[in-house]
Order: C-alpha cells, then sequence, then structure tokens
C-alpha cells in the first residue's frame, strides 16, 4: 500500500490535542470503579460464602436465592434496575459511577462467595476428621488446616475475578457514565470530517488497552494456579 | 404497577425476548464449533496453527464482548469497506467471545482424561480421528459439561450488550420504553422477568444434566 499512513487507519487522531491522555483517563475511570468494587467484594464475598457453609436452613435458603438471582441477571439488566429504578421508585438520585460500584460490589460478592464456598466444600471431610483425632479445636482446625488450604484453591480464580470485572465495567457506558469509550465517541464525533476513520484506529487502541489491563493478571492467576496444582 | 401498560407492551419483549434466543443460540452453536476444533488442534498440538489459537484465546478472553463489537461493528468497516447488520455482528461477536471459553473448557476436559484411554484405543487399531470421536470426545464432553452449561448461561447473558450496536433485544426494549414513557418500574420488571424465562431453564436443566451424569 502506497498511500499507507495513519490517517488511513484512523490513528491520526490519537495524537492530536490530549486525545491519548483522554482514552487513558476513560480507562481509569473504568478501572477505579473495578478496583473499588473488587476491594468491596472480596471481603464480603468471603464472610457470605462462609455463611453459606452453616447449618443454618433459613439463612442458606435466602443467600441462595440473593446469590442466584444476581448471579443469573445480565450485569447490565442490574446496572439499569439500580441506575433507573433508583431514581423512580426510592426517589434518590444515584449517579452513573455510584450505581456501577453498587451493582459491581453486589455482583462481585455473589461471584466470590460461590467461589469460597465451592472452595470450603472442596476441602475433604477426612481433613476436619484427622484434625479433630489431633485434639485441635474448631478455630484452630479452621485457621490451620482449611483456611491455608482454601486460600491456594482460591487465590488464582479470586485474581481472576478482577480481570472479569475490569471487562464487565466497560458496560458502564450504558448508563452514561464518561469512561473509555465513550470518550472515544466523544473524539471520533468531533473528528468525523477530517478522519473519517477514526473509529477503526480509536477502537483498535481501546481493545489493546483492556487487554493490556487484563492479560498479566490473568497470567498471574494462570502462574499461581500452575504453581499450586493439587 | 400499571398491569394495562405491560399488557400492551408484552409482545413487544416476546419479539425482543425470541431476537435475543436467536442471536444467542447462533453465537453459543458457533462458539461450540469454533471451541472444539481450537481444542483438537491444541490437543495435536499441531504446528504453527497451535500458536494462532492460542493469541486468539488470550485475545478474546482478555477483552471485553462490547469492545469487540464496537470494533467489529464500527471500526472494522471504516477500513475494509465491508458494512455488516448488527444482527450478523452480534453473532460474530458472541461467536468470538465463545469460541476461546469453549475451547478452554474442552481442552481442559480432554487433558483430564487419562493417557491410558489413547493408548487402549491405540492398541485396538482405532486411527486418530475414530479415537478423538468414539473416545476422547464423549468422555471430555460429559467430563466438561458443567463448564458448558456456565458457559452457555454466560454467553446468554453477554448478549444483554447487544442493545448497544442497536439491536432490538431485551435491554434495547426496555431502555427505549423508559426513555419514551417513563414506566421505569413496569419496564425493568418485563425486563427481569423475560431474562428470568431465558435463563432459569438452562440453569436448571444444566444443574438436573450434571447430577445425572455425575450419577451415571
Amino acid at each position: 500500500m502506497a498511500d499507507f499512513n495513519l490517517a488511513s487507519i484512523g490513528l491520526d487522531v490519537l495524537f492530536k490535542g490530549k486525545n491519548m491522555a483522554r482514552l487513558i483517563g476513560g480507562l481509569g475511570v473504568a478501572l477505579k470503579i473495578s478496583l473499588l468494587a473488587v476491594a468491596i467484594s472480596i471481603p464480603s464475598g468471603i464472610l457470605l460464602g462462609v455463611l453459606m457453609t452453616w447449618e443454618n436452613k433459613i439463612v442458606r435458603f435466602f443467600l441462595r436465592v440473593y446469590l442466584e438471582f444476581i448471579r443469573i441477571m445480565p450485569q447490565l439488566v442490574l446496572l439499569f434496575i439500580v441506575f433507573f429504578g433508583s431514581t423512580k421508585i426510592m426517589k434518590l438520585h444515584v449517579s452513573g459511577e455510584m450505581a456501577s460500584i453498587i451493582v459491581f460490589s453486589l455482583w462481585g460478592t455473589a461471584e466470590m462467595a460461590d467461589l469460597v464456598r465451592g472452595a470450603l466444600s472442596s476441602i475433604p471431610k477426612h481433613q476436619y476428621e484427622s484434625a479433630a483425632a489431633l485434639g485441635l479445636t474448631k478455630t484452630q482446625t479452621f485457621f490451620h488446616v482449611i483456611l491455608p488450604q482454601t486460600i491456594r484453591r482460591l487465590l488464582p480464580i479470586s485474581i481472576n475475578l478482577i480481570t472479569r470485572m475490569i471487562k464487565t465495567t466497560s458496560l458502564v457506558l450504558m448508563i452514561g457514565v464518561i469512561e473509555v469509550l465513550k470518550v472515544a465517541q466523544q473524539i471520533i464525533e468531533a473528528n468525523r470530517a477530517k478522519s473519517p476513520n477514526a473509529a477503526f484506529g480509536l477502537y483498535l487502541v481501546i481493545f489493546i488497552l483492556y487487554f493490556l489491563a487484563c492479560w498479566p493478571i490473568s497470567m498471574l492467576a494462570k502462574y499461581l494456579e500452575k504453581k499450586w496444582k493439587v | 404497577m400499571n398491569w394495562a401498560f405491560i399488557a400492551k407492551y408484552l409482545p413487544m419483549y416476546e419479539k425482543a425476548a425470541w431476537l435475543t434466543v436467536k442471536t444467542g443460540t447462533a453465537g453459543i452453536v458457533l462458539s461450540v464449533i469454533i471451541g472444539i476444533i481450537c481444542a483438537a488442534i491444541l490437543y495435536y498440538r499441531v504446528p504453527i496453527l497451535r500458536r494462532l489459537v492460542s493469541t486468539y484465546v488470550e485475545i478474546s478472553r482478555n477483552t471485553p464482548l462490547l469492545v469487540q463489537l464496537f470494533f467489529i461493528y464500527y471500526g472494522i468497516p471504516k477500513v475494509t469497506g465491508i458494512k455488516t447488520d448488527a444482527f450478523t455482528c452480534g453473532i460474530v461477536g458472541l461467536a468470538f467471545l465463545g469460541g476461546s471459553y469453549m475451547c478452554e473448557t474442552f481442552r481442559s476436559g480432554i487433558e483430564a482424561i487419562e493417557p491410558i484411554q489413547e493408548e487402549s484405543a491405540k492398541a485396538l487399531g482405532l486411527n486418530k480421528f475414530q479415537i478423538m470421536r468414539y473416545v476422547l470426545l464423549p468422555q471430555a464432553l460429559s467430563i466438561s459439561f458443567p463448564g458448558f452449561v456456565a458457559n452457555v448461561i454466560f454467553l446468554m447473558k453477554e448478549t444483554s450488550v447487544f442493545s448497544a450496536i442497536s439491536l432490538m433485544d431485551l435491554m434495547f426494549t426496555a431502555k427505549d420504553l423508559i426513555g419514551v414513557f417513563y414506566k421505569t418500574k413496569e419496564s425493568l420488571f418485563l425486563l427481569v422477568v423475560f431474562y428470568l424465562i431465558i435463563l432459569l431453564p438452562i440453569s436448571l436443566l444444566g444443574s438436573f444434566i450434571e447430577r445425572r451424569l455425575r450419577r451415571g
């Protein structure tokens, strides 16, 4: 291609003004939401996950209904419920960013709780029995026998939850949060006449940015999973 | 709750739900085909192709579907000049995403089968294709069934982002009705009900079959 240049694939707009910095800033908004949600989800998910292994049938039933509902609904539906629903039904004004943090925390908690429950119930019964036979108390059994094994199973999959969270936050565009895709739309709109191919270049860059944000985390999870393979 | 409103717009949701089911099913079927082919390539360690497949899997699993769709729908036509409609684009995007998930699920399923199975099949004189078709695949499918169901539910849920490329699915309909009539409660109620109608049976059927498989 003799006439190949940056404009033909729409990458020229990237170097105009502060466009690149704006895009990165937009990704920052998405990352901020996901990290906040992860920070809330992990402790509360662990708590709920442990509660789910309790014998109490009523607690378990209500937790189950909550967790299954959150996990089966598309995250976008949950975003709509909180964002549009809270204004209309509870007469509260919730900003898009706030709604996203609430929804992703609720969702992350449900996912994390499920992972914790799975990891805890995958510990064979004889581990508890052997610990009891050695004369360990319930607390000792939990902290010295069960917890270390659970963490090894749990850590790689919870790291993966972070990448899922980052990917899912791209949805906040749909409730009007100004994040990376919205910034790209604004740049494309502003340069429609001068660089009609901007959509290709910008969405390609966002594609790569998301990949760069998630891939290292996935690799870390894979590495830990291999290292601790049981 | 305004029941007259709900009755009036029920058919609209029904139509949208069919669109969700149709695009979802088409995308999932394609995902399974891509997944099986990619898993086989990884399993047989086909040179060159193997590299391509693992690159594809990493790229597809580490980027959001929404970004993939925007790139396919708005980006690619600018450079190639090939414009696809939203319906095709949604299915292609879902297959691109789902293919890698299915591939990982099937690959771990095949890898979980003990090598003695393949060795015995070889000793019995089965060829490579027969081993795959009659020995490995049936076992791999039943081992990876729980993962497969999780993928199906995940992909069905992911179709909700199709509204971003203006496909008139459930999300699009709900957003439209909220915008036009400001009937937020009713629109959201119908949205939740229809997603439950689509997703709950898959989830229940999945766990039912899983229990049967584990027993048998």
